[in-house]
């Protein structure tokens, strides 16, 4: 290798996926090796081209009204096969756990009979929709696409952050860094075995399928998106583009008699199955925010007479509240009657005296978090907040406790990532894509890895200034590596050693 | 197909359209109004911004730097090429999922220009070029790349009306300002692209009187009146899918065809008595034409505030 990595500083005591005590971790030698045959004005210029291909592709997402091109580093983020298993089966094991939460809250509640989760805690959630109770899901899905973010602590194993059932975006940028990686560097994909991302559309659309509603053989399905000004609108046109399908805005439907119908050029055409882009509170002003024009009058009571398919689900929102998080372990043994395979971030819940009281004491340590905010909205991260802040944050616990969670300061993973012609330690998270077509529940492998550019920073939200890495599940196993020319280049140069003394 | 993606696809062809008759016409009138002495600017750039269809306020200064603004520059004159080229692709974007990719791309790079400061850098008469070769390149990739569907015939549709009505603005601003005869048709043809074609039908005889003909009646030659008009009937035609024994069911292809016989079986003299006025007449069937059209294919979709020059 080069000097590219001389200078690279891992973030103690945050774990780094590609450097160990200064030596390249399994996973990264190939790309460790690859990449150092480049030279920083390089690797600068291939940036650049990358860019400018995202911005005519019109691969954006609007800041303020301002196109911007959607931020990929170029080192890509790698996990090995076996690390990938296990987020496979973990991802697989939630979303089969919150299936079945569901369905009973929305039914007969066994859960709460059962003392698994107080039931105040979804009648007091604002994601719980009656107009959802007694709904019985086509083919009982209403998890149709889910993002369980990840994280990987201090020791290397990941742990679930959130969980994402209600509209969780980012997959189109999966598919797209995908490409503009290949294009920016061709000969280090070329030495990988990396498993594709690109089949996600079928497997989605073969979902939606299966999800409409009974008695209908070739259902029409069609993706519900805000329209252009929408931030994720560009992922709403690939998602429908790939798929073959119309992307209507609510303007496009109307319901007559409990049938969804859209407008085309030869008068109304039937819609069964609506991969819906728009949350809960805007899909139909008779059932909720009475001023939304993005939605269409009567697609609710359509959903609730079976005649249309909502995916996701009206009412997922109370399955990713952050405190129903805090009992998702408990939720999962109490279903599945297994352990979680991938474990919770510590946490604790606000509502409860006990754990308040040790929060409240140790606030300038932890991560305070309210239950219902996303985008990385409200969250205070104590060592980094002022006194003054930290009052603020006082006062507001105490007058909704059960608005918060405290968890302690997780320091993300780190992979390395080139800013300003340099590669730096910046915290990552990733969020894998599950597709449920009521058969199996299927794992994107790659997902979105997310990371935070500013040094230091630990929110990677890309309303944030969060960007994005291109994520590689290696197909084969990592320890034996295959005899190559490249190996024998990088192992005559013997660069490895030396440049590893640069490294802390 | 969705009502809103075929208004989107109307309107992406007389965007397009508009944004390159614009650049033919600025590059013939700027010349004009800078080689020949005998043109007063002032005057000249108050009647073709009135053509145009936008007016300066008599107290404004009328001089080449506002015709250029009100026509080429300014993304907020709805008469401007930077205007239709930016309200291009906001339809396309809205209709993205189906456009093929390439053609998004042409359509994007070229409204890129725009908001990266490149565009109102480029000095007259550079830019007009520039923006026929990106009209050029977003056309041909439409032709190359989209299926001949029911979108293809809505792009077409807008096109051809979008092309007439230009083409009848081209004329007029030539017979309003025609003083020194057959050498302003001869700009006008250039400008269209016209001006060998024309000497080889005509053997190189160039009259006043031939050179109108060729612009509004001949059938071969893509820009003309005629011409447009005939590829738009044809596009309806396509559109309304059935033959009939008798008549048109469709308003916006009875206005077109009865304009179009009303050209083509007038006497010549006649037809050039008024010239002005006849064009007018054209423009407001374009106009009648767009609003049938909308009733009839895009009612579904709520009305758009779809910028319009004049009331089309």
């Amino acid at each position: 290798m080069s000097q590219m990595f001389d200078a690279y500083e891992t973030r103690d005591p945050a774990y780094d996926e590609m450097f160990a005590g200064g030596g390249l971790r399994p996973a990264y030698q190939r790309l460790g090796d690859s990449l150092g045959r480049l030279s920083a004005s390089e690797l600068s210029s291939r940036v650049e081209a990358m860019q400018a291909s995202y911005l005519d592709q019109g691969v954006t997402f609007d800041i303020g009204g301002e196109e911007r091109a959607f931020p990929l580093d170029i080192v890509p983020r790698v996990i090995e096969r076996d690390a990938w298993a296990t987020i496979d089966k973990g991802v697989q094991q939630r979303v089969k756990a919150l299936e079945l939460f569901l369905a009973d809250v929305y039914d007969e509640g066994k859960v709460f009979e059962d003392g698994v989760i107080p039931r105040e805690v979804i009648t007091t959630s604002s994601h719980y929709h009656r107009a959802a109770a007694g709904v019985h899901p086509a083919n009982g899905v209403r998890i149709q696409v889910s993002g369980i973010d990840l994280i990987r602590d201090n020791a290397g194993e990941f742990r679930v952050l959130e969980d994402n059932v209600r509209v969780p975006s980012g997959v189109s940028y999966v598919m797209t860094n995908r490409r503009a990686i290949s294009a920016a560097l061709p000969e280090t994909i070329a030495e990988h075995r990396i498993r594709p991302v690109a089949n996600y559309p079928q497997k989605l659309l073969a979902a939606l399928r299966a999800a409409a509603p009974a008695g209908v053989a070739d259902p029409t399905v069609v993706v519900l998106t805000p329209g252009i000004y929408n931030g994720a609108y560009f992922e709403h046109a690939l998602l429908a583009r790939t798929m073959g399908v119309e992307l209507v805005e609510g303007r496009d439907l109307v319901c007559r008699n409990g049938q969804v119908l859209m407008r085309t050029t030869k008068g109304l055409a039937p819609v069964h199955v609506i991969y819906r882009r728009i949350d809960d509170d805007f899909l139909d002003p008779v059932h909720f925010r009475p001023d939304s024009m993005l939605g269409c009058v009567g697609l609710i009571d359509a959903a609730r007479m079976g005649n249309v398919t909502l995916a996701n689900a009206v009412g997922n929102g109370v399955a990713d509240d952050k405190l129903v998080y805090t009992y998702m372990p408990d939720i999962i043994r109490y279903y599945l009657a297994e352990d979680p395979v991938i474990r919770n971030v510590d946490t604790w819940r606000m509502g409860e005296a006990s754990s308040r009281e040790e929060v409240l004491d140790r606030l300038d340590e932890l991560v305070l978090k309210p239950v219902d905010g996303s985008g990385g909205k409200g969250i205070v991260i104590g060592p980094a907040a002022s006194a003054r802040e930290l009052d603020v944050l006082r006062e507001k616990i105490m007058e909704a406790p059960r608005s918060w969670i405290a968890q302690p300061v997780v320091q993300l993973s780190t992979v390395p990532t080139f800013i300003d012609g340099h590669l730096g330690a910046r915290h990552v998270d990733l969020r894998p894509f599950a597709v449920n077509d009521g058969e199996k529940v299927w794992v994107l492998p790659g997902g979105l890895t997310r990371v935070a550019l500013a040094e230091g920073e630990l929110i990677v939200n890309s309303s944030r200034g969060g960007g994005s890495k291109d994520t590689w599940v290696l197909a084969g196993p990592t320890s034996s590596r295959r005899v190559n020319r490249n190996q024998s280049q990088s192992q005559s140069q013997s660069q490895s050693q030396s440049q590893s003394q640069g490294v802390v | 197909m969705l009502s809103r993606i075929a208004e989107s696809m109307f309107w992406i062809g007389r965007y397009v359209e508009r944004a390159e008759d614009t650049a033919r016409i600025l590059d013939v009138q700027t010349q004009r109004i800078l080689e020949d002495a005998a043109t007063d600017e002032e005057t000249a750039c108050r009647s073709l911004l009135a053509v145009m269809g936008t007016d300066l306020s008599p107290s404004e200064k009328a001089g080449l730097s506002q015709l250029l603004d009100r026509l080429a520059y300014d993304t907020t004159s709805p008469t401007s090429m930077a205007f239709a080229l930016g309200a291009a692709r906001e339809a396309a974007r809205g209709a993205r999922e189906t456009l093929s990719v390439p053609l998004w791309e042409a359509l994007n790079t070229t409204y890129r220009a725009i908001p990266a400061g490149q565009f109102k850098h480029m000095r007259a008469p550079f830019i007009f070029g520039w923006v026929r070769d990106r009209v050029a390149q977003i056309n041909g990739t439409a032709d190359a790349t989209m299926m001949r569907d029911e979108s293809w015939q809505f792009l077409m549709l807008g096109r051809y009306v979008e092309r007439a009505d230009m083409t009848s603005r081209l004329v007029a601003t030539t017979s309003l300002t025609s003083t020194g005869g057959a050498s302003q048709w001869n700009s006008t043809l250039r400008a269209c692209g016209a001006y060998d074609a024309f000497l080889r039908v005509n053997k190189g005889v160039e009259t006043e009187q031939a050179a109108a003909e060729f612009l509004l009646l001949d059938r071969i030659f893509p820009r003309s009146v005629v011409h447009a008009l005939q590829r738009a009937e044809g596009a309806l035609d396509t559109l309304e899918g059935t033959t009939r024994r008798a008549g048109f069911s469709d308003e916006a292809h009875r206005l077109i065809g009865r304009m179009r016989a009303s050209l083509e079986y007038r006497p010549l003299h006649d037809l050039l008595a008024d010239l002005p006025a006849e064009m007018e007449r054209l423009q407001v069937t374009c106009a009648e034409a767009t609003e049938a059209v909308t009733k009839r294919y895009f009612a579904g979709a709520e009305a758009l505030a779809w910028q319009s020059v004049r009331g089309a």
